[in-house]
């Protein structure tokens, strides 16, 4: 139990209406994969938060299956954010290590391509046989200064270092 | 003449060119100029917001910043790039608190986000500056009744409050457009849950689940094909019926299109300039229909 849980996630961007829930379930009843998945339950979610279950909440699966659809964001009563507050509880996970292959993936993608995906020669000489024009470079340096700043670059090295 | 800077994104430029050429070659028809600016980046969608929130908004407004440098608006083709960046530029011109904090990292970079430019989706290119009427004028080979179930995903509309593309329970833009080219759009059950693609590559079992939900219930009410406006809607629908047909044993045949491309035809641009093989699920029926 960490009772300061909710204060960690209030204080991140995303994160601010979290103490807003009474717990009404507009949410899990608008959610398509809790239709499909009782692992899910975004009412759930916010409720352990609430409830200082910090280590269950980011060693676990459930926060990484929302589909981010914003269905649940959309209808809450009380306007809370909660595709955001998943977002929030997501990126304290990545920060602390929690984090799925695929993610880590896009992490790196976006570290050295500034895409996430690489535009291959295979891809350059298909899209100029289609008609389509040379891709413009995209901006890798001026990335690299916004990661530096963010504290971003130091995430993809925790990343690699949990690999 | 009206110009865009056209936002393309990761998926598109690398893996769907009959969006692209669809949409460029439309674009152009309906006299939109598309302006391709050097330097921009991955818009840093879900996935990346997953991983840090303030660095994925301070990616979307850099991009913002390199086409208010030439005084252009942007237009996005792929749904996950208008909910970052559209998401982002109204949250930065309404929030002036978090405008200097994110500028504070962009000052790193050399960049300045002013506010100054709109970012659209392409149905708004399309319904504000092109305009109802002139789209009308311009379809040159209508889609005869076409049955259309019209698949809006997720991003284009939510979070609503921040997008305003349309109602997010009750949106009209794509049904209309897709009547305005001459084809019928269909209701179908569910028509606004999600297609399950952010999920791919996490949950496939799930993520299979949605998307195989969506074509069961357009294929019961007997749709010609679904329109899409996101390439992973595309792909969760696309190449997803063929992993239907692995993991399920069910055997669907539901042309998945961009909107964009059938405007293209209904513009009367060649079906063969148009990429229609990235498609899995053949498009040969509707695009005979059409001619």
């Amino acid at each position: 139990m960490d009772t300061r849980f909710s204060d960690e996630i209030t204080g991140r961007p995303g994160g601010e209406t979290i103490t807003r829930c009474y717990q009404c379930g507009t949410c899990a009843s608008s959610c398509p994969v809790a239709k499909l998945d009782s692992r899910f339950n975004p009412r759930e979610i916010i409720k352990l938060s609430l409830l200082g279950e910090k280590e269950e909440i980011l060693s676990g699966d459930p926060i990484w299956l929302c589909c981010s659809c914003y269905n649940c964001q959309e209808r809450c009563p009380q306007k809370v954010e909660i595709a955001d507050i998943i977002y929030a509880i997501r990126n304290i996970a990545f920060k602390k290590g929690y984090i799925p292959k695929i993610y880590s993936e896009f992490a790196s993608a976006l570290t050295t391509e500034g895409r996430i995906g690489k535009v291959s020669k295979f891809v350059e000489n298909k899209r100029a046989g289609v008609g389509l024009p040379t891709l413009q470079p995209t901006g890798i340096e001026a990335l690299e200064k916004i990661f530096a700043a963010t504290g971003f670059s130091k995430l993809s090295q925790k990343k690699e270092e949990t690999q | 003449m009206t110009s865009y800077a056209i936002f393309l994104g990761c998926t598109i430029p690398a893996r769907q060119p009959n969006y692209e050429l669809s949409a460029r070659k439309s674009l152009v028809k309906l006299g939109i100029e598309l302006v391709d600016l050097p330097n921009m980046t991955c818009c840093a969608p879900p996935p990346i917001q997953s991983i840090d929130l303030r660095t994925s908004q301070a990616i979307a407004a850099y991009n913002i910043c390199l086409a208010e440098e030439v005084d252009l608006n942007i237009v996005t083709l792929c749904s996950g790039c208008f909910e970052s960046l559209a998401m982002t530029n109204t949250m930065l011109k309404n929030n002036e608190e978090l405008k200097s904090e994110i500028n504070e990292i962009l000052a790193k970079a050399g960049k300045e986000f002013q506010g100054s430019v709109e970012v659209k989706h392409f149905l708004q290119v399309l319904t504000e500056d092109v305009g109802v009427d002139r789209l009308k004028e311009s379809v040159s080979k209508p889609l005869n009744n076409l049955k259309v179930a019209a698949f809006y995903g997720c991003h284009a509309l939510r979070p609503s409050e921040l997008l305003k593309l349309d109602d997010p329970e009750q949106p009209r833009i794509l049904e209309n457009l897709i009547e305005i080219l001459g084809a019928q759009s269909l209701e179908y059950r569910n028509k606004l849950k999600c297609c399950g693609g952010l999920l791919r590559g996490f949950s496939d079992d799930l993520a299979l689940e949605l998307a195989r939900e969506k074509i069961v219930n357009t294929s019961k009410v007997g749709a010609d094909c679904i329109a899409t406006l996101c390439p992973f809607c595309f792909v969760a629908l696309d190449i997803g019926q063929i992993q239907i047909r692995g993991k399920f044993h069910e055997t669907y045949d539901m042309p998945v299109l961009h909107y964009s491309e059938l405007l293209a035809l209904s513009l009367g641009v060649p079906s063969e300039e148009l990429a229609f093989e990235t498609h899995k699920i053949k498009a040969d029926k509707i695009i005979s229909k059409i001619a």
